[in-house]
This record gives structure tokens, sequence and C-alpha cells, in this order.
């Protein structure tokens, strides 16, 4: 047998069409913590997704070996079943229920016929907490009075309680703070000693360099190489350097014509706390500006509070104890509603079309004027029917929806399809400044061309355009400008003669070293 | 170059209609054409006129998603302030409707102040405001029945139009309904053909001449049918009325109103509309004080009916109006539905309770083939919807 646990040789899957996974690679070798590196979208979670079943055996090309074994993995249960458990980002505890109850939820401890042995299950679950370091804590509270540091340990536990032997971290820390982070991290090096293997997916590259052993570096769906602690250079650099090394094409059309005016949009001190929590601020002290005819980006990693920022500025749609000023075209504004904030000219396209941007089972006429309907579809509160469809129509054509009519159900189209829609409701209500969030997340390359075409165009048009994208490429080839935004603050500005994406990762991580430094 | 664009009737549209007078057909072959009859049809609109007024109120909660559970008590303790006015405190029937209608509304103010503003589950609190209100008709009424009222206020859910019969065939036939039908066949024919005149205008998509003729044939058929019979009895009823007023109404709020469209749009996805600048909360509150306000209206009607205000009254009247707007296609999850949809769906719950009890059939029976109807209505819907993805 070799000493590889698990081997995942060329694995390719598509999603109609997309390749998110091309031909990948991954062997992870029997008690090591093999780390997973790769930017938003690289296809690190579709690679574990494949991996414990959640994309069923058949749906994707490949061969997975484990303990030198074929695997055909059909759900969740099957890879569990092996040993292999997956953590997600989002945590999967049952809030309201027990501490006790959440370690055997869906692996209960049931005595004969299938009833709940609730002595085993606290007695067993004390066992399971004392593997994760949390001998201390009361089994018997229910889960959410316990913070998220110690839920993610919980999580842990629960995935000892499956006998696991394989253990997939996805973003472990992504929610702790530093303490609860190093904690989580210690776990895991407990873990290794007691033989479990471990792969995490991480953005943070000092926890990788400090709890690895070795490193698979994904990019665009494809392997770019593994790194091992101890033979190869296993710097921050190094990582981020096969991270992003990727040559541009011309996926970018070029914007011309377009003339910079003065500045019409312009944050200042704006500071927001968590909606849940008064005391944790999110956002500090922001000071942003965009002009006219000008393309800003904001870049950073997932969390950093970007679309905090933007749905804070977007009347108060975020957040609490919100401070700070807004000038929209010199003028000073107050938007406490959305409502205010589309009547001063101010639009924000979210990141998650199908939750914060589309009514799925209305068609296309609707979404497209729903939210400029008070403003120029309708007097006195009466829609002006024809009005709408012309201008549905009209935007349809514009900018390129394909569909049958403007009548189709916009639940029926695909994802391009569906943003473009999201963005002509929010051209319809004519905005000065637009906030774009993701617009191109998970959708496909001629979708997306289209959508820079359109942010040329309102950037021909005036406008000023922000644009939040966590893929650095596309914030490099369609701004102007950027500034880069790590855990709530401004880390630095890049002016477009020195965008690049080491810059941008090298800001990041200073800053997060200052912030380490501090505390 | 002729780029006329036509599009085919979606006929699911029109499906409950063709159940509707499936239905209707299956009970006239049953009692063998004893639901036809003039007086039958009468009774018809008389009986379900209530259940009407309050399907259209329900279907904006069921457009958000939700439902009422409280009308049938609103619609109770409504009537009995009514009643309670007139005979008790022997007040004109002017000041008893007004005050039933201020309490109608102000139920809703409650129900929608937890709904919208503290963010109590509309099920909840409406099944609250179920037995707060029943148990405050019996308070109020003192578990016993008011009445009779003054023939005056039987007049609205009891009384008729102004007629002008002239002897026809075997009876009479009143001119009036004749006149008010060959209105409403004008004014349907009319404005099919000013849409239709407006789409070319626009160049937008038209239906095929032959699908259009045939809808406005099958529609005209249903009107002159329904005229015809009532116009061989005691002419137009006065519920008749206040219904087509609340449909041509609420027809144009959900259809034609920023207001109307927001519900749909919060139903769609209620996230999507806060983004979209829609204040939700406000939308919430105000389909609930709409529904407290129907209730009344539905409140005066029944106790007029009656004649009398009783502690029993709208028993499981929100069952009935919950059940037409899914049976007329309304979504369970909110979003999709219409006035019509539920109107007809009302309708279709009337003609089976009016075709069973003609047959003979038993209340509890009557309650089996409802409970069925509307199974099969809603899974049909489900499925026909789960084919399209």
């Amino acid at each position: 047998m070799s000493d590889y646990i698990l081997e995942m040789n060329h694995i390719t899957k598509e999603f109609s069409g997309v390749k998110a996974l091309d031909d990948v690679n991954l062997k992870v070798k029997k008690g090591e913590i093999h780390a997973i590196c790769g930017e938003n979208g690289a296809g690190k979670s579709t690679l574990m997704n494949v991996l414990s079943g959640v994309y069923p055996f058949g749906t994707y090309e490949g061969d997975i070996l484990y303990k030198g074994e074929h695997c055909k993995f059909h759900n969740l249960r099957d890879s569990e079943a092996k040993g292999i458990v997956i953590i997600h980002q989002e945590l999967a505890l049952s809030p309201l229920l027990s501490v006790a109850e959440n370690v055997f939820i869906g692996n209960e401890q049931t005595s004969r016929k299938g009833i709940i042995d609730w002595t085993a299950t606290r007695r067993r679950a004390q066992e399971m907490l004392a593997k994760v370091g949390l001998e201390h804590e009361d089994v018997n509270v229910p889960i959410n009075t316990l913070g998220v540091g110690k839920q993610q340990l919980i999580e842990i536990a629960k995935a000892m309680a499956k006998k696991v032997e394989l253990l997939i971290l996805d973003e472990p820390t992504a929610a702790l703070n530093d303490e609860e982070s190093k904690k989580l991290l210690d776990i895991m090096l407990q873990l290794k000693e007691h033989g479990i293997t471990c792969i995490i997916i991480s953005h943070k590259l000092n926890e990788i360099e400090y709890v690895s052993d070795s490193v698979t570096i994904i990019r665009d769906g494809k392997t770019i190489e593994t790194l091992v602690k101890g033979v190869d250079d296993y710097s921050e650099d190094r990582v981020i350097k096969a991270m992003v090394g990727r040559e541009m094409t011309n996926r970018y059309p070029v914007r011309e014509g377009v003339e910079i005016g003065d500045v019409i949009f312009e944050v200042k001190n704006w500071n927001v706390f968590h909606p849940d929590d008064e005391h944790r601020q999110v956002l500090k002290d922001i000071n942003i500006k965009v002009r006219a005819g000008e393309v800003v980006g904001l870049a950073g990693l997932m969390g950093a509070g970007r679309t905090e920022l933007a749905m804070s500025l977007f009347g108060r749609s975020y957040g609490q104890k919100i401070s700070g000023s807004v000038f929209i075209n010199g003028k000073e504004v107050h938007l406490k509603t959305v409502k205010d904030a589309v009547k001063n000219k101010l639009a924000y396209i979210s990141e998650d079309r199908k939750t914060y941007g589309l009514n799925l089972i209305g068609d296309i006429k609707e979404n497209m004027t729903i939210a400029a309907r008070p403003f120029f579809f309708s007097k006195n509160g009466v829609i002006n029917a024809n009005d709408e469809i012309i201008a549905a129509q009209e935007y349809k054509e514009r900018i390129n929806v394909k569909a049958n009519s403007i009548n189709q159900v916009v639940g029926s189209l695909s994802g391009g399809n569906q943003q473009k829609v999201v963005v002509a409701k929010w051209m319809l209500t004519q905005p000065d400044v637009l906030i774009m969030d993701e617009p191109t997340r998970g959708i496909d390359v001629g979708a997306k061309y289209e959508i820079y075409c359109v942010i040329n165009e309102l950037a021909k048009a005036g406008k000023a355009i922000i644009v939040i994208s966590s893929e650095m490429p596309e914030i490099i080839g369609s701004c102007d400008r950027l500034y880069v935004i790590n855990e709530g603050e401004i880390a630095g500005e890049l002016n477009k003669d020195e965008f690049s994406q080491e810059k941008i990762m090298q800001l990041i991580m200073a800053h997060q070293r200052k912030g380490d430094g501090n505390e | 170059m002729n780029n006329k664009k036509v599009v085919k009737i979606d006929m699911k549209q029109y499906g409950m209609f063709f159940a509707l007078i499936a239905i209707y057909l299956v009970f006239a072959l049953l009692t063998g054409g004893a639901n036809l009859t003039p007086m039958n049809i009468n009774n018809l609109i008389m009986q379900n006129g209530y259940v009407v007024i309050l399907a259209i109120g329900m279907l904006l909660c069921v457009l958000t998603g939700n439902i009422d559970l409280g009308v049938g008590s609103v619609v109770a303790v409504t009537g009995s302030i009514a009643g309670i006015i007139m005979m008790d405190m022997k007040m004109n029937m002017w000041v008893a409707i007004l005050a039933a209608l201020a309490v109608g509304i102000l139920t809703g103010v409650f129900a929608g102040f937890f709904i919208a503003y503290l963010g109590i589950p509309p099920f909840v609190t409406t099944l609250a405001t179920m037995l707060m209100g029943r148990g405050l008709t019996y308070t109020l009424l003192q578990a016993q029945t008011k009445g009779p009222f003054a023939e005056s206020y039987n007049f609205i859910g009891a009384g008729f139009l102004p007629s002008f019969k002239i002897p026809f065939g075997d009876g009479t036939l009143d001119v009036v309904s004749i006149v008010v039908a060959i209105v409403a066949s004008v004014i349907l024919v009319f404005s099919e053909f000013k849409s239709n005149a407006t789409k070319k205008k626009y160049n937008f998509a038209v239906n095929p001449l032959w699908q259009t003729v045939l809808k406005l044939a099958i529609m005209l058929f249903i009107i002159w049918f329904f005229f015809y019979k009532l116009s061989r009895y005691k002419g137009l009823p006065f519920v008749l009325l206040i219904m087509v007023i609340l449909i041509v109404v609420y027809g144009f709020i959900t259809s034609k109103t920023v207001a109307g469209r927001q519900i749909y749009a919060l139903g769609g996805n209620r996230k999507a509309a806060n983004l979209s600048g829609i204040d939700t909360n406000k939308v919430f509150f105000w389909v609930y004080v709409n529904m407290g306000f129907l209730s009344s209206v539905a409140g005066i009607v029944l106790a007029a009916r009656n004649g009398s205000a009783t502690p029993k009254a709208g028993d499981g009247f929100e069952m009935d109006a919950i059940a037409s707007c899914y049976i007329g296609g309304a979504a369970v999850a909110g979003g999709a539905g219409t006035i019509v949809g539920a109107v007809v769906g009302a309708f279709i719950m009337g003609i089976l309770n009016n075709g069973m009890s003609l047959f003979g059939w038993s209340t509890d029976i009557q309650k089996i083939v409802k409970g069925a109807v509307l199974l099969g209505a809603v899974t049909f819907d489900v499925l026909s919807k789960r084919k399209k993805n």
C-alpha cells in the first residue's frame, strides 16, 4: 500500500458546460495536514464536494482512491461511512439543541429499536469534547450559548464521534478571532498526532504556513503545484505567486473615450457595527472617493467587509450604530432607507442575485421595473404598464438578455441572463453611483464580457462605479483605481499603473500583520 | 416587413374556468337540472357573497406567503357590533355599519402591528385573533342570537337592485339585468380589442384570433347565463353589486398599482423586495388591515342575510377563503395568484356545496369532497409547475 491515504486523479467537473474543475490531481499522505490554496472561485470547495459525495459519483470524471480503494460516493453518508468528514464554512449545528445532541446529530446514540440513550449521548459527548480541548464545557446547554470558536471545535468533536480518519475543514477560521484561530489550529496539530489526516482550505497563508505539511495550489480549476514543507520554498510569497501567477488574456473590453470628471461620490469616516453584536465593529473609518466616469474596485478577501460596506451605504441595509457621512454630487445625503438611496441616485447590485436580487417566480419585466417603478413608471401610485413594457423591451435588447420575451419567468433563465436582469433593474433607476457586488459571480465567460461592456457604457455615461470582486484579475482588468479592504479597514489604495495581484496580496498581508502586532 | 408576433394563451390560466363549468355541469346532470333554476343561481350568489369578499382579502395575505385565520371570528365580531348598535342601542343602521367597519379595520391594525412591526408569525397572530374574536363575540352577544334586524338593513344581504319586469314565457324577465348584461358584454369585448390594439401598436405579441374569440365566447356565455337566469328571478341581488365593485377595485389594485405589485414582489422574495426599496413591513401591515376591513364587510353582509347576529356566525369561513385562493391557483409560498382566480375558487367551492346539498349529501360528506378538491387542485398546480422546470 502506498503512503497516500487519498488520491484524487484527473478530476473534471462541469457545471452546464463551464469547467469548474479541469483535470485536478490531489494526493494526501496519511497523517499529514494538507492545505489547499487558491483564489475564491478557483474550485477548492467544488473539489471537496466531489470528494465528500455532495456531487455524487458519475456527475464528475476522474477517479478517487481512498485507502487504496476506488470510491463511488453517492452522498455524504457514503463518505462518512468511510471516515471522511467535511466541515463547511457555515456550521451545520442546530442552534437550540444541546451541545451533546449536536455532537451526535445524524449519528444518534441509540439503544435497541432506535430509542435515544441520553446517558450515553451525554457521556460520549463529554469524551469527544475532551479530544478538542473543551473538557470543561457543559454538554446540556443549547449550542447557541457558546461562541463561534467553540462551535467550530464542536463541529470537530462531531466529526470525531463519526470515527473520522480524513477531516476536511473549509475555511475553519474565517469567522474566528486570532486567539480562537490559534486554538483551533493547535487542536488540528493534536489530531495529527492521533493519526487523523486533515485537509484544510484557507485564505490565511500565515495559518497554512503554521499548521500544514504540504500545500496544493489550485487556480482556475486546475492544480498548479504541490509544495512540501521542508523540501520546497514554503513562504507566503511563494504561495501567492503560485495562486495568482497567470497570464492575463484579453478578457476585458477596453474602455475608450471616457472622461473622468469630478468626485461625485464620497464616503467619510464610515463606521459600522455588527447587526447582532453592538460591540463588534465591522467597518472602521472608511474613506473612499469615486469620480464621474471612474470605475473603482474594492479588493479584499472574503469577509473583509466589502459587502457590509456597500449594504450599509445602501439605505442602511446592514449593521447598526452607523456613523459617518456620504456625499453624492457634492451634497451630503442621509440614506436611511433603500428608497432614500434610490431617490438619491445610488444603486447596489447584490452579490447574491437569487437571494437578494430577484423575484425568481416573477417575469423579466416585473423584476426589471420593480425598483424604478415608484419614480419612473407610475403616477399617483398607478402603474403605467405600457411604459414599463417599452423600457423592459429596450433593456432586454440593449444588454442582450437571452429570453423568449419579457414575460418569461426569471427563474428559468441562465445565471448570466439573470444577472443581466438585475443589472437592468438598477440601470432603470437611473443612478449616478452604482455599486456592483461580484457582478460576474457564477456566470460564463461570454456573459462576463457583456457585463464588462455594460460597466464601460455606464462609465462613458459619466456614472461613478464601484466594483466589488473577489476575483483579482477581474478587479485589475476592469477598474481604474482600487481600494484594498482588510478586516473592515482600508489597507491601501492602488492606481491603475500599480495594479498587480502580488501588490494586492502584499497589502492584505501587511495589514494583517499590523493587526496581529497590535493585539 | 410584417413581424406580427403571436403567442398562445396559457391554457392553465383558464383551467379553473373549465373546472368551474365542468363541476357545474356534473351537478346539473346529477341533480337533473335542479342547480340550473333561476332561484338556485340567485342563491349561489347570495350564499357565496361573503366567501368571495373574504377570498379577495385573503388573496393578498396568501400573496405574501401567509394566511389569516382570524377572518371568521372578525366576521362574527363585526356582525354582532352592528346588531348591538341597532337592537340594544336603537341607533341608525348607518352608525352600525360604520362602527362595524371601524372595528374590522381595528382588528386588522391589531394583527398587522404584531405581524409587521413585532415580527410575530402571521399564523400565530391570527390564530390568536381567531380565538379572541370568537370569545369576544360570545361575550358581546351573551351567547344569544340578536335579531331580527330591520328590513332596511337586511337589504344589504338579501335585497335586490331596482328592476323592471316584463312578462316572459311562463314568468317574468327583468329588463335591468339584461341591460347590465349588454353593457358588461360591450365593455368586455371592447377592452379585449383595445388591449390587442395597444399590443399591436407597440409590436407586442398577441394571441391568435381564434383563441381570443374562444376566450371571449366562453366569458360572454358565462355572463349571459348568469344574468339571464337572474333576470328570470328577482333581478340583480345587491350583494352582486358589492362583489363586482370589490373584484374590479382589487383587480385593479393588484395588477395596476405600485402598492399592489409590491405585494407580489414581497411574496416572491422578501429580501430582494427590501433591497429594491420596498418597505415590506408596511406592505404586511396594510395587507392585514385590509383583511380586517373586508372581514367587516363580509360580517355586515352575513348579518344582513341572516337578519340577525349569531355567536357562531362565520365559523370556518377562514378555511373556505384560504381554500378558494389555493383552488384559484395562488401559490402557497406566495408571490403568485390573481383576484379573479380567488373569486373563481370561491365559486367552485360554492357550486360544490350547493350541488351536493341539492343532491342530498350531508354536510359531513361535503367537507370530505371539499377537502379532496382542495388537495387535488394544489397537487395539480405543484406537479404541473415541477414538470415545467
